[in-house]
């Protein structure tokens, strides 16, 4: 079961800013009901990556002001197909704060238990289970095993 | 004013625990002062859920990015390979893999047998015996038999060979290339008081199952049982000196920023390539206008990296992913000269397993592999546990150029000159990085994989520190001699990689400590008249 993560009581975040993140978050990774999974901007991951990227709210909110510019008007107020065709152009700028955003995405969806569930993945940290590594085929090593030395010596 | 000590080592590393616990068999005070932390294994990444967002912060291997109270900064604003280090005790060795190949006895003589670079003043057999004990004291796993080596006994039986390791192997064997299952600082049974790896993919995060071997959990403990002391959050400012060129001690802050001066009769340094250089320029005085120990004019000269090039491959088939040791299996098929590739001395390949998904998706989408939007899943999934690939460690060669010096203008919050990083990638090493990538992608494309990304240089892999007040006995051309005392100061040691004449084609961490064990060895032998 995934917990819920509350939003930290001290956030940097206004309104609209947290509209915009949203956004952007469920453009970067939406919810897929093939998968059966959630989109980024599903309140709980959505909480995890507010919480995240507060340390680096001075260049995400840069970021944020200059996505609105780049779009000559707010960007939460586009049309959903505006939205996707300015955040697919405006995510090859690479600054900063766009790269920041994308990292906390990306770090709180795949720790996400019914992500990891669709990945096949327990919800767990690796300690203090850890996990099973088959030994393989050490005969593999057999055409090696039969070659003449390759180091030089030295005098 | 502290009591004086007998033996004062700065740095409880790799290098720093194996020189302690080697000395303390002579029952002199010992003490070593760090100036990191113990890090508890509860605070590891494998512990938690974000296991892989703390990896990328509080446990980077970066200084600059990490930026703990106990990190020093680094200018390496002018240099293409970037910093890696922990400060704690332990050092590098927390944040490692864990991979613990020897040097060939070939790279002790790249002058003799190559006509580049110099000679060590020691060889591979002088040193056989220290790669041995240092590796019952770490712990180290492997398979006799790698004809790419003089005959050596592992103590552990191999890192799993797992999906991954199968795959490269095939991909190696159909072109006739050498490979063999990595030496690896990693328990595979239980051993010393240490669990046995259970693969929890995280090695370089540090181990929470304490399987690999960070010298916290072997020498250390040791150490101090024998007597050592061990004094953390110690920050070494400078080595004082008296007027007849000898060492006094150290002047060093403590976690309150308190300055404090320790006296000792001997001081060993041990704070890696640019740790050592770092201090031992910052000990400038009247006496020693250049820094200490530098009447050669070369601490600090003669950096060296191993330029990296990381290959990965795309596979169809489910491979380990984020399970399993990084480490796996090596190939040195390219590792001893051959000039009709265009460039002098090689380099290994080190085959690492998988990643996990954060990292997964960071660098699909970083790469445009995998897209923003509906795609994104689809994308995502046919990456994920179906990729591996290598690192090429390619041997660096020192050049004067590449320097490690004081930076006039940054500190650490001490106020200690931080230091400044000079490095420029020679035309030998890219034309060694570009043979690697050919022939990276070539095994990978062999083992099945349907697509191949290549970052070289890698711009994160300054992990290994050398040359920087080597080896040698010429004073005029070295800074320590042959077995790690300063020709100026002579109750002045170095034994950390700063001392390396060469870097070889492969990790240094078991040469570093065979060479500290070595100097140790040495000074117990000539204690009657150790400053002769």
């Amino acid at each position: 079961m995934t917990p819920i993560i509350p939003i930290a009581n001290e956030q940097p975040w206004s309104s609209s800013q947290r509209t915009t993140l949203r956004l952007l978050a469920g453009l970067m990774i939406p919810a897929s009901a093939r998968h059966g999974v959630p989109g980024a901007d599903d309140e709980i991951i959505f909480n995890d990556i507010l919480n995240t990227l507060a340390p680096q709210a001075g260049r995400v909110s840069e970021m944020l002001r200059d996505l609105d510019a780049f779009a000559g008007q707010p960007f939460a107020t586009l049309s959903a197909a505006q939205q996707d065709s300015f955040a697919q152009t405006f995510r090859k700028h690479r600054s900063p704060g766009l790269m920041a955003a994308v990292s906390a995405t990306v770090q709180c969806y795949y720790r996400d238990d019914r992500v990891m569930h669709s990945l096949g993945m327990e919800a767990r940290p690796p300690f203090p289970g850890g996990f099973e590594v088959e030994q393989g085929d050490w005969s593999l090593l057999d055409p090696v095993r039969r070659r003449s030395p390759l180091y030089r010596d030295a005098p | 004013m502290t009591n004086p000590v007998d033996v004062l080592i700065i740095g409880a590393g790799a290098s720093g625990a194996a020189v302690a616990w080697s000395l303390a068999d002579t029952r002199m005070r010992i003490l070593c002062l760090e100036q990191g932390d113990w890090v508890k294994s509860t605070d590891y990444p494998s512990n938690h859920r974000d296991y892989e967002a703390r990896q990328l912060d509080a446990f980077n291997f970066s200084p600059n990015r990490r930026k703990s109270p106990v990190d020093y900064p680094v200018n390496e604003k002018d240099s293409p390979i970037k910093i890696a280090n922990f400060n704690g005790v332990g050092g590098g060795t927390i944040l490692y893999a864990g991979h613990f190949p020897r040097f060939h006895p070939g790279d002790f003589k790249v002058r003799t047998l190559d006509g580049v670079a110099d000679d060590w003043p020691i060889d591979y057999r002088t040193l056989e015996p220290y790669y041995a004990e240092n590796d019952r004291m770490m712990g180290v796993s492997g398979l006799a038999g790698d004809p790419a080596y003089p005959p050596k006994q592992p103590l552990m039986k191999p890192v799993p060979l797992g999906k991954a390791g199968g795959a490269l192997a095939r991909g190696l064997n159909s072109l006739g290339w050498h490979w063999w299952p990595s030496d690896s600082a990693v328990a595979t049974e239980d051993y010393e008081g240490r669990g046995r790896c259970i693969n929890l993919g995280h090695c370089i995060g540090g181990c929470a199952q304490g399987a690999k071997a960070s010298t916290d959990i072997t020498y250390w403990p040791a150490a101090i049982r024998a007597g050592v002391e061990l004094r953390t959050r110690c920050r070494v400012s400078h080595i004082t000196t008296n007027d007849a060129g000898m060492a006094t001690g150290v002047v060093y802050f403590d976690a309150d920023g308190v300055e404090h001066f320790q006296a000792a009769e001997v001081v060993i340094m041990a704070c890696n390539g640019v740790g050592t250089p770092r201090i031992l320029l910052n000990s400038r005085s009247a006496q020693f206008p250049d820094g200490l120990a530098n009447s050669s004019g070369l601490v600090g000269r003669n950096l060296m990296f191993h330029p990296y090039a990381a290959i990965q491959g795309y596979f169809d088939e489910p491979l380990d992913g984020y399970r399993g040791p990084g480490n796996c299996i090596w190939s040195q098929e390219f590792y001893e000269t051959d000039t009709t590739r265009g460039f002098v001395r090689g380099y290994t390949f080190e085959f690492t397993r998988g990643r996990g998904p954060v990292i997964t998706g960071l660098s699909g989408m970083s790469s445009g592999r995998i897209p923003w939007g509906e795609a994104h899943h689809d994308a995502f999934r046919r990456y994920f546990n179906r990729s591996t690939g290598m690192v090429a460690i390619c041997e660096d060669l020192p050049e004067a150029h590449n320097t490690v010096t004081l930076d006039p203008e940054l500190t650490d919050s001490s106020g200690i000159p931080a230091p400044r990083i000079t490095y420029r990638l020679s035309d030998n090493s890219r034309r060694m990085l570009e043979h690697a990538v050919a022939r990276g992608s070539e095994i990978l494309r062999a083992a099945g994989a349907y697509e191949v990304n290549v970052e070289s240089p890698l711009a994160v892999g300054g992990w290994h520190l050398m040359g920087t007040a080597r080896m040698g006995t010429d004073p005029a051309r070295s800074v320590v001699n042959e077995w790690g005392r300063s020709h100026d100061v002579k109750n002045l040691f170095i034994v950390d990689g700063s001392v390396f004449v060469t870097s070889a084609g492969v990790n240094p961490t078991s040469t570093i400590q065979a060479l500290a064990l070595y100097v140790a060895d040495n000074m117990k032998r000539r204690l009657a008249n150790l400053f002769d």
